[in-house]
């Protein structure tokens, strides 16, 4: 996921994009629609914070970049920078603005709410996680750059969006996206699988619809094999790894 | 602090909630409660036809808002129960016509001299939904064996958490016992399995219900009714603060 000159990371109010400083910035810029393009599921409706540490950027940079973002429906919630160049470039183009040193606050307490990541230890070699600790009603959102767990059901109208795999300690009624930047190897685990819709990485599937009682009241994992997304009931055999 | 006030809502429209307000408060006032009973949603007001004071409105919550009148005039008392009341909603306005700051210095003010202030939400989860939530001490959500319903009661369930109110109180309205049983309609299990907050009533499916909606004498009144009894054991709950879960009146025998 990490890249030399752009790197993405889930923050409490969407996403804060990085832009390395010392890279050309029509070749940044580049790179991140690219990447925008690449993985238009996980972006799709985000709010994008762009922290440009202090590299000077024109306004004309500024406005084709924004552009760039208006172009595919994706909102720019502010630029983050060190350089007055810049800063002045953004607020002529009404975004708002802030320190690239500082991370961004939330001020918008609507109904997608999105939980700040955070690594508990950045010399082990794992996948930061988001911890969940109640019941995704109708109407949530989570969004995360790295694996999701949650404590509670997840209920129909609620989504949650992981680059890494998904947990759920209850009862998966809503839509879920595992491996949402591409990642065939992701997983999703419920203890009670009756998704609206269950999407890994580029394949999606819905539960099966017989009508009696579709709901199967014992653990499973959700994952990609060949071509298809399949479910197995969590045991010693669906452990291999 | 006196009385306590009670805010029917759902989500979803035409689940039950003006019926269920206009029972509940008939229900209390039987039990010599003193009660008010406000209508918030402007623009479209409904309660007043149901418990059959429609005739008698003069002024209504906006003008109380406003200042066009005090809230002693525009409190409409019941044909029947002497310590029932009804404050109407306008029908020429609309829902930012009053704030949620509005709602609560009302509230205030009534809790001094009743004892319970029931307050019909709009449908939705916009001004007029805040307006009704803002002074809620007790929140009852309606909503029927629906998928869509049942949903929305979700979504509801889930602004009043993330306010810190609640706890969320559910009433499961128009149940129709026959499709459940044929596994036709969703049961009360079924709906409890999603929402996760404490059944405190089960309406059956009346058609009483609507006649005596449309004639202005809620259900509850008829004693040989089965809805209407429902609506008085919820009521009985609500009286006592306790809110009986559903599977606790039926060991009860009610």
């Amino acid at each position: 996921m990490t890249d030399a000159k752009i790197d993405i990371k889930g923050v409490r109010d969407g996403l804060l994009i990085l832009i390395d400083e010392n890279s050309e910035w029509m070749s940044a810029v580049g790179e991140l629609v690219e990447k925008l393009d690449k993985q238009a599921a996980f972006f799709a409706g985000a709010k994008l914070t762009i922290n440009l540490g202090s590299r000077p950027v024109t306004r004309h940079g500024l406005s084709s970049l924004k552009a760039a973002l208006d172009n595919r429906k994706l909102a720019l919630s502010k630029i983050m920078s060190d350089s007055p160049t810049t800063t002045d470039a953004a607020e002529s183009l009404d975004l708002r603005t802030g320190p690239a040193s500082v991370a961004p606050e939330s001020d918008d307490m609507g109904a997608t709410q999105r939980y700040r990541t955070q690594p508990f230890d950045p010399n082990e070699d794992t996948v930061v996680g988001l911890l969940v600790p109640r019941t995704l009603r109708s109407g949530r959102s989570v969004r995360s750059d790295g694996h999701v767990v949650v404590l509670g059901d997840v209920n129909a109208g609620a989504e949650i969006i992981a680059a890494g795999d998904i947990v759920i300690w209850g009862v998966l009624r809503g839509t879920v996206h595992a491996g949402a930047i591409g990642d065939v190897t992701a997983r999703v685990c419920a203890l009670e699988m009756a998704p609206t819709q269950l999407r890994i990485a580029d394949r999606y599937s819905i539960a099966p619809q017989d009508k009696g009682r579709w709901r199967r009241t014992r653990p499973e994992m959700a994952r990609i094999e060949g071509d298809f997304i399949v479910v197995e009931p969590w045991q010693r055999t669906a452990r291999k790894d | 602090m006196g009385g306590r006030v009670v805010t029917v809502t759902s989500g979803k429209g035409g689940v039950g909630k003006t019926t269920t307000t206009a029972n509940l408060g008939l229900a209390l006032a039987r039990l010599d409660k003193r009660v008010v009973v406000i209508d918030a949603d402007i623009g479209l007001r409904n309660l007043d036809i149901v418990m059959g004071l429609e005739n008698r409105i003069v002024y209504d919550l906006v003008d109380v808002v406003e200042g066009r009148a005090k809230v002693k005039q525009a409190m409409i008392k019941h044909k029947q129960f002497p310590d029932l009341y009804l404050i109407p909603a306008a029908q020429t306005r609309d829902k930012s016509a009053v704030s949620p700051a509005d709602m609560v210095q009302l509230c205030n003010d009534l809790r001094k001299e009743f004892d319970f202030i029931l307050i019909d939400s709009p449908a939705g989860i916009e001004r007029g939904f805040r307006n009704a939530m803002a002074p809620a001490d007790d929140i009852l959500i309606v909503t029927n064996p629906e998928v869509s319903a049942v949903r929305d009661a979700d979504r509801v369930i889930g602004l009043i958490e993330a306010e810190n109110k609640g706890p969320a109180r559910l009433i499961l309205n128009r149940v129709k016992m026959d499709l459940v049983r044929k596994g036709d309609m969703l049961s009360a299990d079924d709906v409890t399995d999603i929402l996760a907050v404490k059944l405190i009533g089960i309406v059956p499916d009346d058609e009483a219900v609507v006649s005596a909606s449309n004639s202005g004498t809620p259900v509850t009144l008829q004693d040989n009714s089965r809805s209407g009894q429902a609506f008085r054991n919820i009521a009985r709950g609500c009286a006592a603060r306790t809110y009986l879960s559903c599977s606790l009146m039926r060991k009860a025998g009610c």
